[in-house]
């Protein structure tokens, strides 16, 4: 499998009074069709990282390549590009637009990107929420969804553009152990049968064993990449 | 685009509310600026339309801007003339004829010649200080102003010849005299004849109907004592504009001052502009006010729509496609608000048309507002408000673009 995300010595430090070091000369290789688990304690930089590999963040130092492509070197523009084009987020919160409906939402990146015509894109959306099981709440707000189906809609969105990468940060933090699970198996089917490549930061240790590879982080270094079940627990050191 | 449209639509349709406040907040302003700009420019409009058509276009007289060149000047090199005696009288326009026909092959409107002399009107005891000029009665109503104000008689009656004599209402008024009595006419020579009032006019303007009199141009010769003299050339243009270019070609070619109603006018003109730049820093000013509506309306959007903002950027919106949402809502709103200002403006400018006033106190009568329609207006104040409406979303909208998406999804985990 070819690589997809490479970083090496990324780092990121906020510049505050006393500046705060999020992550720290992380290095690292995820490649195409990969579903990658970050793990580690409350504090210790996962969403940093997600940040920086999602292009939403500048790192202080190190650098970040997509594709092989440095993306240092791209401006604001550039970034948003491919933003738009390679990259899914779905984050702990749906973080739907309220006022559009779960359709015009799943729509709203596709309009963006303005590669579909208007119908194109009404049929892609329809279709990506119905094979999310959300046939019947195309026209629903997201004050209209459960939990569970508003961030299906957002796994909806993140997709609409057909991006190789999805990054989710704790997409299943704010469900229920059966939305969890669906929405679980709802990634894992991104790739392991639509060859996406998938990075999630998880507190669920059991989520992130099922996962083909787990990240660990702690105090924003990256502390252990296992590709097996026996994993370090979350706040000390490996176990098992 | 259609996208951030729509967007800017939803944002700005979910405030209603606020959105109308600020929409009206416009299109007062609109309607205000209009209304104001409409009534200001017809005042002008009035103001100057009087000036050109009380007043001749251009007005020759029989003096000369420098004194004239003494004959040893043109002679010699260097000479030194002194103990001059002015001339007790001004001989008027030498050689007329020649000089009105000449004039007669290029001016391009019309003309009349008058001998203006000043003197006194008598009748039963009263007495008037009037202008009493002399004129011809068959070019004069091309050129007068009073010609369409008579209340009896007309010019015309000067042509029958005798000694008749037209005045103002005012003046008949303030002697007691009425159509068809007999005054006696002083002159500042100390001559004096008895005319006949066969004409009365009312111009509105207290100085004119007060002070002036016609009469034949052969009579007031013979009263002032100038025979054969004239000493005023009233000409007016098909187009008043024109009138300094003639008046500086007469000036040049016959040696008399000739003065443009520009130039007669030249400090009112130049107040009028000042009255303009008050006006549009009002207009300016009150949607500046309109503008901080909008300022409001833009700034509550973009804080509650931080959230949306950083998801968007997410998305793949960038800072650009951020400032460009905000600024377009502002501009919605004052757009709306515009064509509600239009609307506005319109109907309070009609309503004014309406009103009918009657004033005499200034010796002016006005029955109406004096109203300018102008498309210009509307533009104008559409141009203000919608340039203080981007400024306004503007400001808000490039904060918003500039913020960190990463710091707002913290702040909402």
């Amino acid at each position: 499998m070819s690589t997809l995300i490479e970083t090496r010595d990324l780092t990121r430090i906020l510049q505050e009074t006393v500046p705060v070091t999020l992550v720290k000369d992380i290095s690292l290789k995820i490649d195409e069709r990969e579903f990658v688990a970050v793990t580690g304690p409350s504090g210790s930089g996962k969403s940093s990282l997600l940040y920086l590999l999602g292009l939403l963040d500048r790192p202080t130092a190190g650098t970040l390549a997509i594709r092989g492509r440095d993306t240092e070197r791209m401006d604001e523009g550039e970034r948003a590009a491919t933003r738009l084009a390679n990259i899914g987020f779905v984050f702990q919160f749906h973080f739907l637009l309220p006022e559009f409906t779960a359709r015009e939402n799943v729509e709203i990146p596709m309009r963006k990107l303005g590669r579909l015509g208007r119908n194109e894109m009404r049929q892609r959306a329809s279709d990506l929420l119905a094979a999310l099981g959300l046939a019947d709440h195309l026209d629903k707000r997201p004050d209209q969804l459960s939990g569970g189906q508003r961030q299906r809609v957002a796994v909806a969105r993140a997709l609409a553009n057909d991006p190789p990468l999805i990054l989710a940060d704790e997409p299943t933090g704010s469900l229920d152990s059966k939305s969890s699970e669906q929405v679980f198996k709802i990634l894992e089917t991104l790739v392991r049968e639509q060859g996406k490549t998938v990075v999630a930061v998880t507190h669920d240790l059991d989520m992130a064993s099922r996962m083909d590879r787990r990240l660990q982080l702690i105090d924003g270094r990256l502390s252990t990449q296992s590709e097996d079940a026996t994993l370090p627990s979350e706040n000390g050191p490996p176990h098992g | 685009m259609r996208l951030i449209f729509d967007i800017a639509l939803t944002h700005i349709s979910g405030r209603g509310r606020q959105t109308i406040v600020a929409m009206l907040g416009v299109a007062v302003g609109v309607g205000f600026s209009i209304a104001m700009a409409a009534l200001m420019q017809g005042g002008q409009d009035d103001f100057v339309r009087q000036l050109v058509d009380t007043m001749p276009h251009v007005q020759v007289t029989d003096e000369q801007r420098k004194a004239r060149r003494q004959p040893a000047e043109d002679l010699f090199d260097a000479a030194a003339v002194s103990g001059l005696r002015p001339r007790d009288d001004r001989r008027g326009i030498i050689n007329p004829t020649a000089a009105l026909s000449w004039l007669d092959g290029w001016i391009p409107g019309r003309f009349a010649a008058t001998l203006k002399a000043q003197g006194v009107i008598r009748y039963s005891g009263q007495e008037v200080g009037a202008a009493v000029i002399g004129i011809d009665p068959q070019a004069e109503p091309r050129v007068s102003p009073i010609i369409g104000d008579f209340k009896a008689g007309s010019f015309a009656a000067l042509a029958a010849g005798g000694n008749n004599i037209v005045i103002g209402d005012t003046m008949a008024s303030r002697l007691g005299a009425k159509l068809g009595d007999t005054i006696t006419a002083v002159s500042s020579e100390g001559l004096s004849r008895r005319f006949k009032i066969v004409g009365l006019f009312h111009t509105g303007t207290t100085a004119r109907d007060e002070g002036e009199a016609y009469v034949l141009q052969k009579n007031a010769q013979i009263l002032s004592a100038r025979p054969n003299a004239i000493n005023e050339i009233n000409i007016k243009l098909d187009d008043p504009n024109v009138a300094p270019a003639v008046a500086r070609r007469i000036e040049a070619d016959l040696g008399y001052k000739a003065v443009a109603w520009q130039e007669a006018n030249e400090s009112i003109l130049e107040a009028l502009v000042v009255r303009n730049v008050i006006m549009y820093t009002v207009v300016a000013a009150i949607m500046l006010v309109a503008g901080f509506g909008i300022f409001n309306i833009i700034s509550t959007i973009t804080h509650e729509k931080a959230r949306d903002i950083a998801i968007m950027k997410s998305l793949g919106f960038t800072e650009a496609d951020m400032r460009i949402l905000f600024v377009l809502e502002g501009v919605a709103i004052a757009t709306a608000g515009t064509l509600l200002g239009w609307a506005l403006g319109f109907a309070m400018i009609y309503a004014l048309s309406l009103v009918r006033f009657e004033l005499a106190a200034t010796g002016q009568e006005m029955t109406r507002l004096p109203i300018a329609w102008s498309m210009l207006h509307y533009l104008i104040a559409a141009a203000f408000a919608l340039g203080s409406a981007a400024v306004a979303g503007y400001l808000p909208a490039r904060r918003a673009a500039r913020s960190n998406p990463v710091d707002i999804i913290r702040g909402a985990t």
